[in-house]
C-alpha cells in the first residue's frame, strides 16, 4: 500500500502532495492542500457537497482518488473570486439569500459554475434537473434557482 | 428609516461563499489524533466481550477503549421537565452489558490519521448476544433491565369534565394516527475536536452548536472539572434543526482522550453513523378522539398517545412528549382535555427534537382531526376550523395546560383573520372550481389545510454585552448560539436599530463560552425573541450611556442629541457639533475624567431580558396536490405558507426560514423515513436510503408573512420564525391527499407512500 | 467512511492492463472505470478491494462510433457523452433520452456506459437498454477476446458473465432501423434515483399500421432486466389501440415476479409498460 507523490493543479497552482492510494481527491484538497471549501456530506456521491471541477466537469471529488486527478485542471470554490471581489455567482448567492448554513453552497456554486459555462441559456426545468444533483438542507432552494437564473440572464 | 424590519443582506455570507467557512471539520491543531467509533451491530443484544487488542497491534493506532475504561464517567444527563425518575434510562457513552440499538457507540479507537483509525475500529471484537428487539413503542413493554420495564413514564395532562363532554357529544370522532421516524439530518454531519492546553489548564471543544453553556457545565460535571476551566466554541454550523449541539458520546469521549492522551483529539462523524448515531425524532402513534356537537364544535379531546424514544433518554428527557400532550390544542377552543403519553423505549436510535418538535405530529393529528370532523359533521373543512378557533377578542388565552414547564398563555394571534388572508392569497376559491373541474375529467386532484399554533422564545433569561470600540465598532457578545440561521445579521439589525449605527459595523460573538457566563443557545425558535429582546435593550442603554457621555463632551442636554449612523449629534442642527461613538468611548476608557463618574469604564453595557412565557406564532400552510393514479406518487403542484411572526426583523430571512423549513416538512410528509428490519437492523444508512428532497420535488411556494399579531410579551413584538414553515406540511399535504382520494379519511400515516395511495385509489374505486 | 488500503495500478495500455488483472484478479483485484458505484461501496467498506486496476488512462478504450451498423461503445465512454446523439436516427435519440435518468449530471460526467453494465445494479438503466437492443459485450482478458449477448452477459443480482480477469472493453450497439419507434418510462422515487420501475419498448410498424418485431423490456423489478415475451406476442401482428395496449401492460403486469414489494411493483410495471407503448406510438 504505497504512497504517492503527485502534483495536483488546483486554481492554477501546483500543489506537490504524497497521498496512499486510497486518499480521495476531496479529502487530498482538505488535508493535503490546504483547501477546506470543498466539503463532504456523504461520501458516497448523493449530496454533491464535494463537486468540484475537472477540466470544467462537475465531480464528485468524494467518488474520484487523487491519484486520478493528477495533470486536470481542477476548479474549486477558492478559485472564484478574485482578490476581495465575489464572482457574479457569488454575489448573486448573497443578493438573493441563496445560502443560510453555507455548507452546501460551494457544491452549489461548482455546479452552478459548470452549468452556466454550459449553457447560459438553459430553460428552467433544465437548471432545476441540473441542480436536482445536490441537497441542501436549509434554504428550500428556490432562492438558488433564482441566483442562477440571475446570473444566466445577465450573461445571455 | 430604522434597518429593523428591512431585508438587508446577510453578514454572514462572505466567508461561506469564499470557501472560508470554519466548520468542525476545517479545525485542525496540531499533533492532533483522529477518533473512530466501534458501533453495535444488532438492535438488542447482551454485550459478552470486547476485545481491543487486534486494534492496538495496528501501527498508528495510540490508544483503543471499551466500556470499562471509561467506567467513571456517568451517563450523560438531560435537561429537566416537570417529568421525574428518567435518569436510569439515560445513554452510557459506551454500552455497558447491553447494546440497545445498531450504532451504539462500544468502543473507541484512537489513531494518528482518520482513516488508520477506520481500519482499526474494524479489528476490534465485540461479542454480542442477539436478544429480541422491541421496535413498536405501542406493543407491550419489556424489559429494559433487570428491575425497569420499557416505559419510563407516562406523560399525563388533563383539565375539563371529560367523561361528560364524551357522553354528551352529539357525535364521538375517533382516528390512529402515526407519524414516521425522521430528523433533521443537516448536510454536515456532527464533530467534535477536543484540546487540552496545559499551559492554562483549559480544556476546549470545538466543533460545537447550539447549547454551548448547559454543554460545558455538564462536561465539566462529567469529568469532574470546574466549569471555568472548561470552553467551548461555535465556528460555522452546518445546519441544526435540533439534532446538532446535544450532549452526545462522542463529545464526551474526545474530552476524555483529550485529557488523558495529552494530545488534540477529532472526530468527525461520516454519514453512515450519522443516520444511526445521531438523534431521530417524530414517531409517535396517536389515539385521539373528539365529541363534538350537532354544530362541529369540539367539546373534549382525549390524547392517547405512544411516543418512541428509541433506546435512551437523551438530553431533551421527556421534552417532545411533553410538547405533544401540551401543544396538541392549536388554535381552537377546547373545553375538555386529556393528554395521555405513553413514553417508550426501544431498540432504535434515541431520539429527540427537531424542528417544529411535538408541533409537526401534532398539527398532523389534530389537523386529521378536524378533517373527520368536517366530514362526520357534513361541515366544509374550513367552515369547522373558523368555529372551532379561539378569536382574537380572548386573547391572551390561557389554557389550563402547560408545556415545558410553562403554562400555555396564547399571547397574541388572529387565526381567523390569517385564515382568511391566506385562503384570499391562494386563491381557495377558484382553486376548489377547478380541482372540481379537473375531477370530472378524470384527474385525483385535492386541496388541503393545516391551521396551527408555533411556539417560541423559552424563557426564562438572556443576556448579552454590547460594547464600542475606540473605532466605533460595536461588538455584542451573546450567549446564543448560531446554527446557521442568519442569528448575526438579525441581531446586528436588532443592535444597530436601538443604537444608531450602521448594522454592518456590528459583529455578533455568539456560541463561546469563554466570552460570556451565561447563556441559552439557540434553540426552540427563541434566539430572536430573547436575544433579541436583550439585545434590543442593550442598544437602548448604550445610547442613553453615550448621549449621557456626549452631552459633557459637546456642552448640550442629553434629550437635544441623537445618535445617527454612529454620531452623536444634535437633533436641531445635525450639521453641528458631533462626535462619534468611536469619540465617546475613547472618553470612556479606563482613567479618563468621565469613566470615573462611572462604576466601569468603557462604552459598554450588559442588559438582561427575562420572560416566564412562550411567545405563540401562527399560521396556515395550504395545498394542493395531484396524484399520478398510475404510480401512486403526489405531486405538490401549489402551496402556500402563511406565518405571523409578530414582527419581521428581517423579511427576508423570516421567507428563507419558512422556505427551508417547508421543504424540510415536505421531506417528512412524502419522502423521509428511518426504517427498520425486523431484527431492529436499520435500512435507512445512506442518502440513496433516505431520501430528503431535492429541487426537482419542491413545489411552487408561496409565502405569506403578516405582522398582525406582535407580542406583547417582548420589547420588539417578535416571535420566533423558525419553525413555522415546518410545523403543518405533513397535516396540510395529507389533508389534500385525502380530499384527492375523496375525502374518506384513508391517510392516517406519515409519509405517504406512494405505494399506499395506489392502495387508497383501488379501495375507492372498488 | 474511508476505503481500505489498496493498491491502485494504472496501465496505459489493453495488454498491460490483462495481464494486470490476471495476475490481481486471484487477489480479488478489481477493475476501476468511472468509480461512481464502486468508490461508494468502497467507502462504505461493502467492498475491500485489495487492488484497483485503473483503466481510464488505457489507450483506445474511448472509441464511440457507428460502424458497420454498429454503435460501439469503449470502456471508459462516460453517461455523459450520449446526451447528445450519439447515433444517427432512433438510437441516438433513445439513448439521449434514456441517460436523462441515470443518476445526476456530476455523476454521468464520470460513471461509464460499461461500468454500469458490470455493475450489474437491477434498477440501473444500460442493462436494460443492452438488453433490449440485443447488445453485445466483448470481454477481454489474456485469453483474448470474448463476445456475448447481453441476455448472457446480465447472469443475475451484480452478476455478471465476466471472468474475473476479464474486463469489458466495450459493448456494440445494432443501429435501430429509422422507422423503429420507441418509449421509454421510469418510475423513481426523486429525480435521479435508482428505478423502482421501468420499461422500455420498441417496435415497428408495417404499411398495414400492424406492429411488427415489438420488443418491451422491464427492469428494476426483477434481479435482471428482461425482455417479456409474453407481452410481445401479445403485441406482435396487433394494430395499436388504448385496448391492445391495456391488454399488454396487463400481461406486463402478471409476467414479473418482483424482488419485493410485489403487489406495487406490479402495478409500476403495469403503468410503466403502458405509458412507454403508448409513448412508442400514438394508439
Ligand atoms: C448518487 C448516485 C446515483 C446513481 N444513480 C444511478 C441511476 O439512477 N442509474 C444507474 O444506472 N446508475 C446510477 N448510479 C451508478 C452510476 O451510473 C455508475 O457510474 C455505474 O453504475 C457504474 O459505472 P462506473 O464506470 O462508475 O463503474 P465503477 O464504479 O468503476 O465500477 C463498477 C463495477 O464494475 C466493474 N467494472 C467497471 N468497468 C468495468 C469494465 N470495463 N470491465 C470489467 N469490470 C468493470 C468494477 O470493477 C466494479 O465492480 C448512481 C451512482 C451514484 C453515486
Ligand atoms: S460528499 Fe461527495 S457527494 Fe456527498
Ligand atoms: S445552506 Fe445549509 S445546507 Fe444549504
Amino acid at each position: 500500500m504505497k504512497d504517492h507523490a503527485l502534483t495536483l493543479t488546483v486554481n492554477g497552482a501546483a500543489h506537490r502532495i504524497t497521498v496512499p492510494a486510497r486518499r480521495s481527491l476531496a479529502d487530498a484538497l482538505r488535508e493535503d492542500c490546504g483547501l477546506t471549501g470543498t466539503h463532504l456530506g456523504c461520501e458516497h456521491g448523493v449530496c454533491g457537497a464535494c463537486t468540484v471541477l475537472v477540466d470544467g466537469a462537475p465531480i464528485r471529488a468524494c467518488l474520484m482518488l487523487a491519484v486520478q486527478a493528477e495533470g486536470a485542471e481542477i476548479r474549486t470554490v477558492e478559485g472564484l473570486a478574485s482578490g476581495g471581489t465575489l464572482n457574479p455567482l457569488q454575489q448573486a448567492f448573497t443578493d438573493h439569500h441563496a445560502l443560510q448554513c453555507g455548507f452546501c453552497t460551494p457544491g452549489f456554486l461548482m455546479l452552478a459554475t459548470a452549468m452556466l459555462e454550459e449553457n447560459p441559456a438553459m430553460e428552467e426545468a433544465e437548471m432545476v434537473d441540473r441542480l436536482s444533483a445536490n441537497l441542501c438542507r436549509c434554504t428550500g432552494y428556490t432562492n438558488i434557482l433564482r441566483a442562477v437564473q440571475a446570473v444566466a440572464a445577465a450573461r445571455r | 428609516m430604522s434597518v429593523f424590519g428591512q431585508s438587508v443582506m446577510r453578514l454572514e455570507d462572505a466567508p461561506l461563499l469564499r470557501g472560508e467557512g470554519a466548520f468542525a471539520a476545517d479545525i485542525d491543531f496540531p499533533r492532533q489524533i483522529h477518533m473512530r467509533v466501534v458501533r453495535a451491530e444488532m438492535a438488542h443484544a447482551r454485550l459478552v466481550s470486547v476485545d481491543v487488542t487486534p486494534a492496538l497491534d495496528l501501527p498508528g493506532v495510540i490508544a483503543a477503549w471499551s466500556a470499562a475504561d471509561v467506567a467513571e464517567v456517568p451517563p450523560i444527563p438531560f435537561r429537566a421537565t416537570k417529568v421525574r425518575g428518567l435518569e436510569p434510562y439515560c445513554q452510557p457513552i459506551l454500552a455497558q452489558g447491553r447494546v440497545r440499538y445498531v450504532g451504539e457507540p462500544v468502543a473507541v479507537i484512537f489513531a494518528e490519521d482518520a482513516a488508520v483509525a477506520e481500519d482499526a475500529a474494524d479489528l476490534v471484537l465485540v461479542e454480542l448476544e442477539e436478544l429480541p428487539a422491541l421496535l413498536d413503542a405501542a406493543a407491550e413493554p419489556t424489559d429494559f433491565d433487570a428491575t425497569r420495564n420499557t416505559e419510563p413514564t407516562i406523560v399525563r395532562k388533563s383539565y375539563g369534565e371529560l367523561d361528560a363532554a364524551f357522553r354528551d357529544a352529539h357525535v364521538v370522532v375517533a382516528l390512529d394516527l402515526a407519524i414516521g421516524r425522521h430528523s433533521g439530518v443537516p448536510m454536515e454531519t456532527r464533530g467534535a475536536i477536543a484540546r487540552y492546553d496545559a499551559a492554562q489548564d483549559v480544556l476546549e471543544l470545538h466543533g460545537t452548536a447550539k447549547k454551548q453553556h448547559w454543554n460545558r457545565d455538564e462536561i465539566a460535571r462529567l469529568l469532574g472539572r470546574a466549569p471555568s476551566s472548561v470552553h467551548l466554541f461555535e465556528g460555522h454550523v452546518g445546519g441544526g434543526f435540533g439534532v446538532r449541539g446535544e450532549l452526545y458520546p462522542e463529545d464526551l469521549l474526545v474530552c476524555l482522550a483529550a485529557l488523558r492522551l495529552r494530545r488534540p483529539v477529532k472526530w468527525i462523524e461520516d454519514r453512515r453513523e450519522h443516520l444511526v448515531a445521531t438523534n431521530h425524532s417524530r414517531e409517535q402513534r396517536h389515539r385521539i378522539r373528539a365529541a363534538v356537537d350537532a354544530e362541529g364544535r369540539i367539546l373534549a379531546i382525549d390524547n392517547v398517545f405512544f411516543h418512541d424514544q428509541g433506546a435512551y433518554i437523551r438530553t431533551h428527557g421527556a421534552r417532545v412528549a411533553d410538547m405533544s400532550a401540551g401543544l396538541l390544542l392549536g388554535p381552537y377552543r377546547v373545553p375538555a382535555y386529556r393528554a395521555t403519553g405513553h413514553f417508550r423505549l426501544t431498540n432504535k436510535t434515541p431520539a429527540a427534537t427537531y424542528r417544529s418538535p411535538g408541533r409537526f405530529e401534532g398539527s398532523f393529528v389534530r389537523e386529521r382531526l378536524m378533517d373527520a370532523i368536517a366530514a362526520r359533521c357534513g361541515l366544509d373543512r374550513v367552515e369547522v376550523r373558523r368555529r372551532n378557533f379561539v378569536d382574537v377578542s380572548e386573547m391572551p388565552y390561557a389554557r389550563p395546560l402547560d408545556a415545558l414547564g410553562t403554562d400555555v398563555v396564547l399571547d397574541s394571534g388572529d387565526y381567523a383573520l390569517l385564515l382568511d388572508k391566506a385562503l384570499a392569497r391562494f386563491g381557495w376559491d377558484a382553486r376548489v372550481a377547478d380541482v372540481a373541474r379537473r375531477r370530472a375529467a378524470g384527474e385525483s386532484v385535492g386541496l388541503g389545510l393545516g391551521v396551527f399554533v408555533e411556539k417560541s422564545g423559552l424563557g426564562p433569561s438572556d443576556g448579552v454585552r454590547m460594547t464600542v470600540d475606540a473605532t466605533g465598532a460595536v461588538e455584542l457578545v451573546t450567549g446564543a448560539a448560531s446554527v446557521g440561521q442568519g442569528v448575526e445579521t438579525a441581531l446586528a439589525q436588532i443592535a444597530a436599530a436601538a443604537l444608531g449605527v450602521d448594522y454592518r459595523r456590528v459583529r455578533v460573538v455568539r456560541g463561546r463560552t469563554d466570552r460570556i457566563e451565561f447563556g441559552s443557545g439557540a434553540h426552540a425558535s427563541r434566539v430572536t425573541v430573547m436575544s433579541g429582546s436583550a439585545t434590543h435593550q442593550a442598544g437602548l442603554a448604550l445610547a442613553a450611556l453615550a448621549k449621557q457621555t456626549a452631552a459633557a463632551l459637546l456642552q448640550t442636554p442629553e434629550d437635544a442629541l441623537e445618535i445617527v449612523d454612529g454620531v452623536v449629534r444634535r437633533v436641531d442642527t445635525p450639521e453641528g457639533a458631533s462626535v462619534t461613538l468611536g469619540e465617546v468611548a475613547r472618553a470612556l476608557a479606563p482613567g479618563t475624567k468621565l469613566s470615573r463618574d462611572r462604576a466601569t469604564p468603557g462604552l459598554t453595557v450588559e442588559s438582561w431580558f427575562h420572560s416566564d412565557h412562550m411567545a405563540y406564532p401562527y399560521g396556515v400552510h395550504l395545498a394542493q396536490v395531484a396524484l399520478d393514479r398510475g404510480t401512486g406518487q403526489v405531486k405538490v403542484e401549489h402551496y402556500l405558507v402563511g406565518y405571523d411572526v409578530g414582527r419581521a426583523v428581517n423579511p427576508m430571512l423570516v421567507e428563507g426560514q419558512i422556505a427551508g423549513g417547508f421543504a424540510q416538512g415536505l421531506g417528512g410528509a412524502l419522502y423521509e423515513e428511518f426504517r427498520y428490519d425486523e431484527r431492529g437492523q436499520p435500512l435507512s444508512t445512506t442518502f440513496a436510503d433516505y431520501l430528503m428532497p431535492t429541487i426537482a420535488e419542491m413545489p411552487p411556494l408561496d409565502i405569506l408573512v403578516t405582522e398582525d399579531a406582535p407580542s406583547p410579551l417582548n420589547p420588539i413584538g417578535v416571535k420566533g420564525a423558525g419553525e413555522g414553515g415546518t410545523n403543518a406540511v405533513g397535516a396540510a399535504i395529507a389533508s389534500a391527499v385525502d380530499d384527492a382520494l375523496g375525502g374518506r379519511g384513508q391517510v392516517t400515516q406519515l409519509p405517504i407512500m406512494p405505494r399506499d395511495v395506489l392502495r387508497f385509489l383501488a379501495e375507492g374505486a372498488a | 467512511m474511508k476505503p481500505a488500503p489498496f493498491d491502485w495500478h494504472a496501465p496505459t495500455t489493453l495488454a498491460e492492463a490483462a495481464s494486470l488483472l490476471a495476475r490481481l484478479a486471484p487477489e480479488d483485484g478489481r477493475v476501476l472505470a468511472g468509480g461512481q458505484s464502486l468508490l461508494p461501496a468502497m467507502a462504505l467498506r461493502v467492498a475491500r478491494p485489495p487492488h484497483l486496476v485503473d483503466i481510464n488512462r488505457v489507450a483506445g478504450l474511448d472509441v464511440l462510433a457507428v460502424e458497420g451498423g454498429l454503435l460501439r461503445i469503449g470502456a471508459v465512454v462516460r453517461h455523459v457523452a450520449f446526451e447528445k446523439p450519439v447515433a444517427p436516427g432512433p438510437l441516438g435519440a433513445l439513448l439521449a433520452e434514456v441517460v436523462r435518468h441515470i443518476a445526476h449530471w456530476p455523476i454521468r460526467q464520470r460513471g461509464t456506459f460499461c461500468g454500469s453494465l458490470c455493475h450489474a445494479d437491477p434498477a440501473a438503466e444500460w442493462p436494460l437498454v443492452a438488453v433490449v437492443l440485443e447488445a453485445v459485450m466483448l470481454a477481454h482478458s489474456l485469453r483474448g477476446d470474448r463476445r456475448i449477448a447481453a441476455v448472457d452477459f446480465l447472469r443475475g443480482l451484480l452478476d455478471t458473465a465476466l471472468a474475473p480477469d476479464e474486463l469489458l472493453r466495450g459493448v456494440e450497439i445494432p443501429l435501430l432501423p429509422q422507422d423503429a419507434c420507441w418509449g421509454f418510462v421510469e418510475v423513481s422515487r426523486r429525480a435521479g434515483d435508482f428505478a423502482q420501475a421501468m420499461a422500455l419498448v420498441v417496435l415497428r410498424l408495417d404499411a398495414q399500421g400492424r406492429i411488427v418485431t415489438p420488443r418491451v423490456g422491464i427492469g428494476g423489478v426483477e434481479a435482471v432486466p428482461r425482455r417479456l415475451a409474453v407481452v410481445e406476442a401479445v403485441l406482435e401482428g396487433q394494430t395499436p389501440s388504448a385496448a391492445l395496449f391495456a391488454a399488454a401492460a396487463e400481461a406486463a403486469a402478471g409476467a414479473v415476479d418482483p424482488m419485493e414489494d410485489a403487489a406495487y411493483r406490479r402495478a409500476l410495471t403495469r403503468t410503466v409498460t403502458l405509458r412507454a407503448l403508448h409513448q412508442a406510438c400514438p394508439a
